[in-house]
């Protein structure tokens, strides 16, 4: 079982950052904070690996939960 | 004391070109005596080319204005001949901080790679670089070379031909004409040469304001680039304080789009900005301020018959990431070895078409990355705020996260993989060397290889045989003999050999990779010389 990836492991960050606000471009708030969820569930969906969503959980939480 | 910027380098001179019943002809004419324009000429003036720089002005720029030279500007400035005084006079900088409201989120180590005469930065004041250019003119002067700087010529109207170029110019005692077959246009972002024959300049204009200030101050500020986002003295915005030689310090400091510029440039109005920054007690003297708005944009076509521009005139990036002086003197590089061998006529016109093709994609490169930087920098929306925001509050705390913090991403020489100069890749080597990749540099003993390469080809060969000199259709090739044992840091295997044994680079005069195999082969290195001139 492996731990939730800490260090860069981004193949094109700035690449990745770029596609990302280009796909909120033109949306109001509720269409960007709904995109945004689908994304979390499509991500969580593809790491699969319970204990790793749980890791990443906290990480985003800076561990207060 | 005077300061460079208030003392004229290149006083107005008559010249013997006023007065003539016919215009006089020149090969080249430089529109513009920026670092670009001063590259340019001395590039040419070294290869014994002919070359007449006008500036309106008299003196070096007022004001710092670029301060960071990227190491492909030192390596080229260091064939131009200026490569050392500009780095020692530079100040060298490694570290990096970012601080988010009110806290440093992290610091970061610009590691420099073992191995290279030249570091990946310095700071220097661009007025100091163009009085080491000018410097290096003299110099080339009392040589003999045919290069002359004209102060107070301000081209008031150009004439385009299919071979040469009409100039007039206004002087201060009023205008003659001269003529040029070739014209360069280093005439900056505003290019005057550009509106006069009505040429497109299109592109992106940030909403944003800049004040920008170079304040001379004896503070113990370390050496280091900082950056902050959103500090409780410019809330909502961001600022850079950054070291130059001399303890002058560069000051950025966002204002946002509804502003009074006049009103906001006032010493008056500056200068408390200035000591929320710095510390109420900072003893400091404002050496240029400047307000500026950005845009990102470029020319459709740099080369228009027999008028080229280079540096701002032909594109325009915004400030982060040191991308502005360094791409203008990457185009004089990529220029000047195919001009000359275009007035030569040891290669076609079309060879120049290259230039536009290498050089508007490392303009696109350089949009791209300081549209990128400028978007983190200033979110435009919500949502962009809300993800920039996200990326500094985990980058305090996670290693990962601190790629996507984008401050400025520093400039890089352009790779060309595509470009129609260069041949299939046949060697199995490092991909830093592929063709189309710039040199990287490595140490010969207490020399270094960038520095053996000369204004002409090179043939580079490690443990490998080849002919001392290849001679193909007008074009000399000199053969750089070296073998792996050279370098006993093994940097020079690890940067063109890889797992090879052997080695052989075609390399062009501005130290780009044309072609590369294991070993020599007449014919195949002569198609590669004449498919890198534009033959083939």
């Amino acid at each position: 079982m492996s731990d939730l990836i800490l260090t860069p492991n981004f193949e094109a960050a700035d690449d990745f950052y770029a596609d990302l606000l280009e796909t909120h471009e033109g949306m109001d708030k509720a269409a960007s904070d709904a995109l945004n969820a689908r994304l979390v569930l499509v991500l969580a969906n593809h790491i699969g690996d319970q204990k790793v969503l749980q890791q990443a959980l906290q990480a985003a939480a800076f561990g207060s939960i | 004391m005077n300061k460079i910027f208030e003392t004229p380098l290149y006083a107005y001179e008559h010249s013997p070109d006023q007065g003539t019943p016919a215009p006089v002809r020149h090969q080249v004419v430089v529109i513009g005596a920026g670092p670009v324009g001063l590259a340019a000429a001395i590039d040419l003036a070294q290869q014994g080319i002919e070359v007449v720089v006008l500036d309106d002005n008299d003196k070096v720029s007022f004001g710092s204005r670029a301060i960071c030279f990227s190491k492909r500007t030192l390596e080229i400035a260091d064939r131009l001949g200026c490569g050392r005084p500009m780095i020692d006079k530079g100040v060298l900088w490694n570290r990096g901080k970012v601080f988010f409201d009110d806290r440093k989120v992290y610091e970061f180590d610009l590691q420099p790679e073992e191995g290279h005469e030249y570091p990946a930065f310095i700071n220097l004041q661009q007025y100091y670089v163009e009085e080491y250019l000018v410097e290096r003119i003299r110099a080339l002067q009392s040589e003999g070379a045919k290069i002359e700087i004209r102060g107070r010529n301000k081209v008031s109207a150009i004439g385009t031909h299919p071979e040469h170029v009409t100039l007039e110019v206004d002087t201060p005692e009023g205008s003659y004409n001269i003529e040029a077959d070739w014209l360069i246009a280093c005439d900056g972002a505003a290019s005057s040469t550009r509106a006069m024959l009505g040429m497109d300049f299109v592109g992106r204009v940030f909403e944003d304001n800049f004040l920008i200030a170079d304040v001379v101050m004896d503070a113990d500020f370390p050496t280091e680039r900082w950056f902050w986002f959103d500090p409780p003295f410019n809330k909502g915005q961001s600022a850079l304080l950054h070291q130059q030689p001399d303890n002058v310090w560069r000051i950025d400091l966002q204002l946002g789009w509804d502003i009074d510029k006049e009103r906001e440039k006032r010493p008056e109005n500056v200068i408390p900005r200035l000591k929320a920054m710095l510390g109420e007690d900072v003893k400091f003297e404002l050496e240029w301020v400047s307000i500026y708005t950005f845009q990102c944009r470029r020319m459709e076509q740099f080369r228009h018959g027999r008028v080229i521009f280079a540096g701002d005139s032909a594109h325009q990036v915004s400030p982060f990431g040191a991308r502005g002086a360094n791409s203008g003197i990457q185009d004089t590089d990529n220029l000047s070895w195919k001009l000359k061998l275009v007035i030569d006529g040891t290669a076609p016109e079309s060879l120049l078409d290259s230039y536009d093709t290498e050089r508007m994609q490392g303009a696109d490169e350089n949009i791209l990355n300081s549209t990128r930087s400028t978007d983190f920098i200033t979110p435009k929306s919500e949502t962009s705020r809300l993800f920039r925001d996200a990326v500094l509050d985990l980058s305090e705390h996670y290693d990962f996260a601190r790629p996507l913090v984008n401050s400025g991403r520093l400039s890089t020489p352009t790779i060309y993989a595509s470009s129609p100069l260069n041949s299939a890749d046949a060697l199995d080597g490092p991909a830093r060397s592929r063709p189309g990749a710039p040199c990287p540099d490595a140490p010969l003993g207490d020399e270094f290889l960038l520095s053996k390469l000369g204004d002409g080809f090179t043939l580079l060969t490690i443990d490998a045989d080849a002919p001392d000199v290849i001679e193909e259709d007008g074009i000399t090739v000199n053969r750089l003999a070296l073998s792996f044992k050279d370098d006993p840091s093994m940097q020079l295997k690890a940067r063109y050999l890889g797992s090879n044994e052997s080695a052989v680079y075609l390399i062009r005069p501005d130290q780009y990779i044309a072609a590369r195999r294991p070993s020599y082969d007449d014919n195949l290195f002569r198609s590669a010389i004449r498919r890198a001139t534009g033959k083939e």
